[in-house]
Order: structure tokens, then C-alpha cells, then sequence
């Protein structure tokens, strides 16, 4: 792992909100090819990682490095990196007025002021590829959450991102429409995207996880691979955790 | 007063109140817009927060909110005289009607503005957007419902003060109203003209209401 290259990397970050630390001294580093997966309780910050990765949170102490150059405040220096890291959220954020097909466009012809035929014609190829080439000309409203959740990865990966940020992407889903979007998860790891998840969905979690990332009160709790977290948690707080997935058969009498 | 007579003015009068709302509307907006994007964006929680700019874009336009319009007609007049070179007439009328149009389009436009929901604009930002990509593309177009009604609203207050500044020889169906009927007792002729006026009002409200309707993405067909 060690060998490849770093794409991102935070360093001892301190975030609080008012006086309450979300992240105390947190550090992590993804490289090129790698698929993270934090995992914790509601609330531990896991959030807040991927938008201090994308510049949308301002940071008390520590550090941003994307590919070995430190992020700086300055606007211009957020706005190239941003272009390089592709965020999904959980409520989707597709703009309400655009077109599914305007959506995808959008970013990529303003931004990076690419050719808008040679971006049209990927931007209907990745459509196609999450199977919603139909819903090219529908307006966001039109799809189902699950569609729209495709859309927006779609989204993302059109601006060619070097790595992408997925911010409990299934959580406001209805549960068979997250098959479909982990799906597409799933196939972006196998294509070796570099890939920063955070999510609930522990079997995903253990499918995708090159290295698992477990947090709780802001403070990284344990590191491992996939088995080794969930078959073989090391602390007692993760052990907790992974325990309220489980149910015991109901005995009765 | 013949009938033909009375169709003519109407019809003059009906079309000096439009010149002068049309124009000043856009006039207004011209200043208005402007301002209310500043106002969204330096707001605390706007793209840009700057708490001295808002603060002050803040006061003037309270300030000139507050002047009852038929105060502000009288209190411009030096200043419509300077730049119309008279202070009365349909003409001049738009200098007054523009400057109390402009606060409130801005206010209009910051409420509309602020609609516009967070995320999709923090995911224009995630997306290496920068200001100017995010107020057109993102903040405005996603608020065009919004803003529409507002020009809505706008005309129909503009409309409403441009009759007032009949008081003052401002022209249009206000002038009307208010020479016929009220100084020489024309009964008839002040209720044709509201009648107009009611008229334009309606349409205006109808078409603004259609149009927004049209464009807005997020229900209907």
C-alpha cells in the first residue's frame, strides 16, 4: 500500500464547533487505488472528515495535503484541489432547475472549461452506465431517491476526479433502492478509484474496505483491514459497536 | 366629457402609466439585483460574509424603505429636476419611482435568494465552482421561480405608486384619477379609471403568476 502514491492526506486536524471538538488530532492518509471506509457512531465526526477534505469546513489546527502540496485557505488554491476531489452527499444536491443531462455538464464546462460536445458524449456514457440513459432530459424531481443518488455520483465522476469523497450516500435511501447505488459503489472500487466512504452499511463496509477507519468521539478508535476490524475488532469500544448490528435469536419460552 | 375624448385620455394615460412602471421596474432592478446578491452573499451565513457591507447596504435601504413614497416624490424633486431637467411629467416621475423601487427589489431578491437550499450550493462549491459560477448558475437559477414573483410584485407596487404621483402632475392614469375625479368631481371618469387600473393589475399578477409557473422544475409537468 505504502508503495503508491498519497493523493490526500489530512493531517492532525483539530475541528470544533463552539467548544465542542468534533475531530481531536485526527490524521489519515489515502493513496492512489485505495478504498477508506470510516465507520462509527452517529455524530463521531466522520462526516466532517470528507468536507475538511473538500474545503467545505474550516479547520482550528492541522493541515490539508493533497498530492504532497499543503491547502491553503486561499480561495484559489481550495477550488483546483476541489476540482480533483468528487463529493457525493446524502441528500443528493442535484440542482432542482437543471436537467439530469445539465447536472452532469455542468461543472465540467464551467469549471473546467471543457468541449461541450466531448463532455456531452461522456457525460450520456456514464449515464448509460449507471442504466438511467433515459432519464437524460427528466428533472431531478422526476427520479426516485436511488436514481438520484446515481445521478449524482455520475456527477461527480464527470469532472474526473482523483478521488472520491461519499458521504453516507444511502443513508436517506429507501432499502432497496441502496442496493443499487452501492452497486455502483462497488464497481468503481473494482475499477481502483481511490475512494473515501463513510456509510452504516456494514456488509458494504466489509465488501468495499481496503482499511477500515473506526471513529468514535473524534478520536480514530482502530485501524484495519476489512476482516481484521469486523472479524477481529481489537478494542472494546469497537467490539460494542459492531455488536449493535447483530440481534440475538429471541428465546422463547 | 365625450366619450371619445375620455377613450383617448384613457388610452394616453393608460399607456404613460405603463412607461413609466415598465421602465422603472427595470431601472429598478438594474440597482435593485445588484444589491440583493450582495446582501445574500455577505450575509453571515452567505458565500462571502462580510459584516460591515451588510450592515450598511442594510441601513440605506431601511432608510429609503421607510420615506412614505408621496414624501420621497417631494423631497427628490432637485435631484429629478437635475437629472430630467423638470420635476414633473412621466418622464420625471421614473426617477422617483426607480429610487423606491430599487430597496425594495433588493429585499426581494434577497429573500429569494436565501431560498435557494445550502447543499446545492455547497455542492457547486465541492465542485471547484467558483462566486461568480455559483450567484448565475446556481443561486439565480435555482431561484428564478422566486425572483419572477417577485417582478410581480415589484410592478404591482410600482404600478400602484406611479398613480400616486398623479398628486404631483406625474401623468399617466394616477393623474387621471385624480384631476377628473377628485378635483372636479368626475365621478365617472375616477371609476373608469381604477377600473383600468384594476385591469393592469390583473394581468400583471396573472402573466408574472403564469410565467413562474412555466419554469418552475420542481413540480408541475
Amino acid at each position: 500500500m505504502s508503495k503508491r502514491e498519497e493523493i490526500i492526506r489530512v493531517d492532525h486536524i483539530t475541528k470544533r464547533y463552539d467548544e465542542n471538538a468534533v475531530l481531536d488530532d485526527f490524521s489519515l492518509s489515502v493513496h492512489e487505488g485505495e478504498v477508506v471506509v470510516i465507520v462509527g457512531p452517529s455524530g463521531c465526526g466522520k462526516s466532517t472528515i470528507l468536507r475538511i477534505m473538500n474545503g467545505l469546513e474550516p479547520i482550528q489546527k492541522g493541515e490539508v495535503t493533497y498530492r504532497g502540496e499543503k491547502v491553503d485557505g486561499k480561495l484559489g488554491s481550495i477550488t483546483r484541489i476541489r476540482e480533483k476531489v468528487g463529493m457525493v452527499f446524502q441528500s443528493y444536491e442535484l440542482f432542482p432547475h437543471k436537467t439530469i443531462l445539465q447536472n452532469i455538464m455542468l461543472a465540467s464546462i464551467l469549471v473546467q472549461k471543457r468541449d461541450r460536445r466531448e463532455v456531452k458524449e461522456e457525460a450520456l456514457q456514464l449515464l448509460a452506465r449507471v442504466g438511467l440513459s433515459e432519464k437524460k432530459d427528466a428533472y431531478p424531481r422526476q427520479l426516485s431517491g436511488g436514481q438520484k443518488q446515481r445521478v449524482a455520483i455520475v456527477r461527480a465522476l464527470a469532472m474526473h476526479p482523483e478521488v472520491l469523497l461519499f458521504d453516507e450516500v444511502t443513508a436517506a435511501l429507501d432499502p432497496e433502492m441502496v442496493r443499487e447505488v452501492l452497486d455502483v459503489l462497488l464497481s468503481l472500487a473494482k475499477e481502483g478509484k481511490t475512494m473515501v466512504i463513510v456509510t452504516h452499511e456494514m456488509s458494504f463496509a466489509k465488501a468495499v474496505a481496503d482499511r477500515v477507519i473506526f471513529l468514535d468521539g473524534g478520536h480514530m478508535e482502530e485501524e484495519g483491514t476489512a476482516s481484521e476490524f469486523f472479524d477481529h475488532p481489537k478494542t472494546e469500544r469497537a467490539k460494542q459497536f459492531l455488536h449493535t448490528f447483530t440481534y440475538d435469536k429471541v428465546e422463547r419460552e | 366629457m365625450i366619450f371619445k375624448d375620455m377613450m383617448t385620455m384613457l388610452a394616453e394615460g393608460t399607456r404613460d402609466t405603463l412607461y413609466m412602471v415598465l421602465i422603472s421596474t427595470l431601472l429598478g432592478y438594474v440597482i435593485g439585483l445588484p444589491l440583493g446578491i450582495l446582501l445574500t452573499i455577505s450575509d453571515v451565513d452567505g458565500i462571502s460574509p462580510n459584516k460591515v457591507l451588510y450592515k450598511i447596504l442594510d441601513i440605506i435601504i431601511n432608510i429609503t424603505r421607510s420615506i412614505p413614497f408621496l414624501i420621497l416624490l417631494i423631497l427628490i424633486m432637485p435631484f429629478t429636476k437635475l437629472v430630467v431637467g423638470k420635476s414633473y411629467g412621466t418622464t420625471a416621475t421614473i426617477v422617483p419611482l426607480t429610487i423606491a423601487a430599487a430597496p425594495l427589489i433588493a429585499r426581494m431578491v434577497e429573500s429569494s435568494l436565501k431560498e435557494v437550499d445550502k447543499g446545492v450550493i455547497e455542492a457547486a462549491f465541492s465542485m471547484g465552482a467558483g462566486g461568480f459560477t455559483i450567484i448565475w448558475k446556481v443561486m439565480v437559477t435555482e431561484a428564478r421561480t422566486s425572483l419572477l414573483v417577485g417582478v410581480t410584485i415589484a410592478l404591482g407596487t410600482i404600478l400602484g405608486y406611479s398613480a400616486m404621483a398623479g398628486v404631483i402632475g406625474g401623468g399617466g392614469l394616477g393623474d387621471i384619477a385624480i384631476r377628473y375625479g377628485y378635483y372636479r368631481y368626475e365621478t365617472g371618469v375616477m371609476i373608469v379609471t381604477v377600473a383600468v387600473l384594476v385591469v393592469l393589475m390583473q394581468v400583471l399578477q396573472w402573466a408574472g403568476m403564469l410565467i413562474s409557473k412555466k419554469i418552475d422544475r420542481r413540480r408541475g409537468k
